[in-house]
């Protein structure tokens, strides 16, 4: 039975890492196992094209994947133009077109 | 012929007694407890190589096996006096010795996790230190609170440096590297383990260090996580759930894990302190301070009084040896 005291309770913002879907992270980083070597030093986002005009972060995306918070990802892999400098400033080489194009693989959903 | 008191047989201590005795000066070397290099023989591997700690103090130790160096055990050094040309060094018991010069190489002690009381040191058991951390990988013995192989692992960066509440502003330097070479040691016992290091700002600074920290994340599936654990409590089966902010998105989380690491930075020991304040040679923090900042580094304001390694501030292995060295050539002047 349930009873209502004319309340509801928030749910907290807290990702909880004890109950985080952590597979598809892993599939990205067996496609791409450079993206392990992220330092979130955020050159990649400060280069990127299409940062200049809309909300997308590249560096956000990875940090939030890393923390299987998958839900805003397909919507903001879409405004990647796939320009590439990212590629070319990241300090730790990672291969971030190859992550991107796994990554919409996984995330983007039609 | 120089008669030189060092006080403090940790590795400034021995390596500075055999450089100045294979300068042809008579060398004490007081030690307050019965063992040499306690501070090296805790440690399982050191950072970046993996080599063992054991070799390294096995090493210091047979430097000592030289006729100008007279070991003094068990004896605690509580003051310095000038008298004259010489100086009395005097021991707990009132017992006075005398030297020409004096070193003082009485190191570091770990700040005592206790007193963050929010981090549940010594009230959850899976709450444990950086050096009860080293233990386990030393016994090959690493389990949770109830004796089980732990399926995650937590570390947490600067427990006692920089940091206002515990009055220590100041970096300990080595606390960064020895969490990723823990963490390492850790995946190599525990393969399957999830592991995450929680850190402020990661320094990397000496040579191998970012390559070992890059080596953490690529081949050992090490989790870094920007973030400062503020609280740690139980949960109902003995685990740890701690709560922090990953800070570079800008959310609060939470997780639950078996063992949560501390890593406690350096604070100048006990008898550092001491002699720090009653030679009244006592720096930032009680650390002994030197004249330097640049030249002069192992002198104090007392001539005659020198200082190396840790008494002065946080250091690795590496640096208090050379810093050792360093004082031992400045000392034959």
């Amino acid at each position: 039975m349930s009873v209502n005291f004319g309340y509801s309770i928030a749910p907290t913002r807290a990702i909880n890492y004890d109950n985080c879907d952590f597979s598809k992270l892993h599939e990205l980083e067996q496609a791409v196992p450079s993206f392990k070597r992220c330092i979130n030093c955020g050159a990649c986002t400060a280069t990127c094209s299409a940062q200049q005009f809309t909300s997308f972060n590249i560096r956000k995306i990875k940090t939030l994947c890393m923390d299987g918070q998958y839900e805003s990802l397909g919507k903001e892999l879409k405004k990647c133009m796939l320009c590439g400098k990212c590629t070319l400033v990241c300090p730790r080489g990672l291969a971030l077109r190859p992550i991107i194009m796994t990554m919409r693989k996984i995330f983007v959903t039609k | 012929m120089k008669k030189i008191a060092i006080i403090g047989a940790g590795p400034a201590g021995i390596e500075a007694a055999s450089i100045l005795a294979s300068h042809d000066c008579e060398v004490q070397l007081f030690e307050k407890s019965a063992d040499t290099l306690s501070n090296i023989t805790d440690k399982a591997f050191l950072f970046p190589d993996f080599s063992s700690a054991q070799e390294l103090a096995n090493k210091l130790n047979s430097q000592l096996l030289n006729d100008k160096i007279k070991v003094i055990l068990n004896t605690e050094i509580v003051d310095i006096k000038k008298d004259n040309d010489d100086f009395k060094i005097i021991d707990r018991d009132g017992k006075t010795y005398v030297a020409d010069k004096v070193l003082i190489t009485t190191g570091y002690n770990v700040f005592d996790a206790h007193r963050k009381e929010e981090l549940g040191y010594g009230i959850y058991k899976g709450v444990i230190t950086s050096l009860d951390m080293e233990r386990m990988i030393r016994h090959k013995q690493i389990t949770n609170s109830i004796g089980e192989e732990p399926e995650k692992v937590v570390f947490l960066q600067c427990v006692g440096s920089r940091d206002e509440k515990s009055g220590n502003h100041y970096c300990s330097k080595v606390c960064c590297v020895t969490a990723v070479k823990q963490a390492i040691e850790v995946r190599k016992q525990l393969p399957k383990a999830q592991i995450y290091v929680f850190y402020m700002d990661l320094r990397m600074w000496g040579q191998g260090f970012e390559e070992l920290y890059r080596e953490a994340q690529e081949k050992y599936d090490i989790r870094f996580v920007r973030g400062r654990i503020s609280e740690a409590s139980a949960t109902f089966d003995s685990r740890v759930q701690i709560k922090s902010e990953d800070t570079l998105i800008g959310q609060p989380l939470k997780m639950t894990t078996d063992l949560l690491v501390l890593m406690v930075g350096m604070e100048p020991s006990k008898g550092t302190r001491t002699l720090a304040e009653n030679c009244g040679i006592a720096g930032p923090y009680k650390f002994i301070a030197s004249e330097g900042p640049h030249t002069n580094d192992n002198n104090t304001a007392t001539e005659g009084i020198f200082v190396a390694g840790t008494a002065k501030r946080p250091m690795s292995i590496r640096d208090t040896l050379t810093d050792a060295t360093a004082a031992a050539l400045e000392m034959l002047k």
